[in-house]
């Protein structure tokens, strides 16, 4: 089955090849519209945007926003603050000063992704692939023994791929600065990142390889070695000079 | 892990080398290397035509000499390239030191230009199932090579 649904100001394409039952597609976007309800940084009603604005305390957010806040902490302490929720680009999100609205959509995506996928897997679907956005998720195989076939978009040629990696119960998380502008900001210095176009990050867990791309970005010339001193995680950069560069792990992926 | 990487990086490294060739040293006459066969690595002809392409066209009689190029800085470590010439056009470029030869950033290698590859791959000649890539809007979707993919599967 393949289902595509207008979700998180995106898509999200949810491709299943083996049997399903009737309801799964139902269940998989429910849980994405759960996603939007709690993380949307648009929604004034979201519970992102009430614990933002204190109309929820910590205490009082769902177990599922908290586990997010703490997944960004862990990326933010790693990245030296590279990926900061508490600084974001749209100036209607975030504050500077560390206080007030918070904006975790570098790391939900991925996250929401993940957790799909754990539920696709406990109740026995072995092979699909979901795709919000441009963050893709793969298990098992789209046929027989056949590697998941994940392009890597090009980042000035729409029409176009930079690299192709063959995965299977892996995530690949692209992280790029060209698709809605320069909407990517160094929490550090308030300014927007440079160095980088296009941070692809292969790992485990979506929702570090999402939040690692973004921070990649924000590092700009020190990303990708960045990436590299972390073991799971292969990754692949490409410059504002169009210099593409890989880490080993993630020539292994690479088959074009 | 000297796939066809090491090899783009090398025809990148000519490249920056071709461009100061006057600067050039430690010619020597060794014999040619075999080309490497890889299907990922410029042909020769269009490394030289990069390089404008001066000379006259190979002859089989004529013996092949290599050069050692001077060091090129990269972000990522130093690359040194030797070049093999017959007749003045290159007929191999082979990089005889890159940055993950060294410890330091063993894990790490320098693609292409090393730049993103102009003939860029197109999703037909891929086969492949999902796209990623910086995020799309809703709208842009509709123009993305994941909405092409969930046209044609549906």
């Amino acid at each position: 089955m393949r289902r595509v649904e207008h979700l998180w100001g995106t898509a999200i394409t949810l491709d299943v090849r083996c049997a399903v039952p009737p309801d799964l597609g139902d269940d998989v976007f429910a849980w994405f519209r759960r996603v939007e309800d709690l993380f949307s940084t648009w929604r004034p009603d979201s519970e992102v945007s009430r614990l933002g604005h204190g109309e929820l305390s910590l205490a009082e957010v769902s177990p599922e926003v908290r586990a997010v806040l703490e997944l960004c902490e862990e990326v933010r302490a790693d990245s030296g603050g590279a990926f900061d929720i508490r600084f974001a680009a749209d100036p209607r999100v975030a504050r500077r000063d560390g206080s007030g609205p918070i904006d975790p959509s570098g790391l939900v995506k991925g996250w929401a992704l993940q957790r799909a996928a754990e539920l696709l897997r406990g109740i026995g679907i072995a092979d699909f692939c979901i795709n919000a956005g441009g963050d893709v998720i793969t298990a098992g195989h789209p046929e027989p023994a056949q590697p998941w076939r994940i392009g890597i978009q090009h980042p000035w040629q729409r029409d176009k791929l930079a690299a192709v990696v063959a995965v299977t119960d892996l995530g690949v998380a692209t992280s790029g600065r060209c698709e809605r502008g320069d909407h990517v900001v160094d929490p550090r210095t308030g300014r927007p990142a440079i160095g980088l176009q296009s941070v692809t990050v292969i790992a485990d867990d979506l929702a570090l390889a999402d939040g690692y791309a973004t921070a990649a970005l924000v590092l700009g010339d020190d990303g990708l070695a960045w990436l590299d001193a972390h073991p799971a995680v292969a990754a692949m950069t490409i410059a504002d000079d169009s210099t593409v560069t890989l880490t080993d792990r993630f020539c292994e992926f690479r088959v074009l | 892990m000297r796939r066809t990487v090491p090899v783009l990086a090398a025809t990148a490294g000519a490249l920056v080398l071709l461009a100061n060739f006057h600067t050039t040293t430690g010619v020597s006459g060794v014999a040619a290397p075999n080309p490497t066969g890889s299907p990922a690595a410029a042909p020769p002809s269009r490394v030289a035509a990069a390089a404008g392409g001066t000379g006259s066209p190979p002859t089989s009689t004529t013996a092949a000499r290599t050069i050692d190029g001077p060091v090129a800085h990269t972000p990522y470590g130093d690359v040194k390239v030797r070049i093999t010439l017959k007749a003045s056009r290159i007929t191999d470029v082979q990089a005889v030191e890159l940055p993950f030869d060294r410890s330091k950033s063993r894990r790490i290698s320098a693609e292409a230009g090393p730049k993103l590859r102009s003939e860029a791959l197109t999703a037909q000649s891929a086969r492949i199932d999902a796209v990623s890539g910086a995020s799309y809007t809703s709208d842009g979707y509709t123009k993305s090579l994941q909405g092409a993919i969930d046209a044609a599967g549906r």
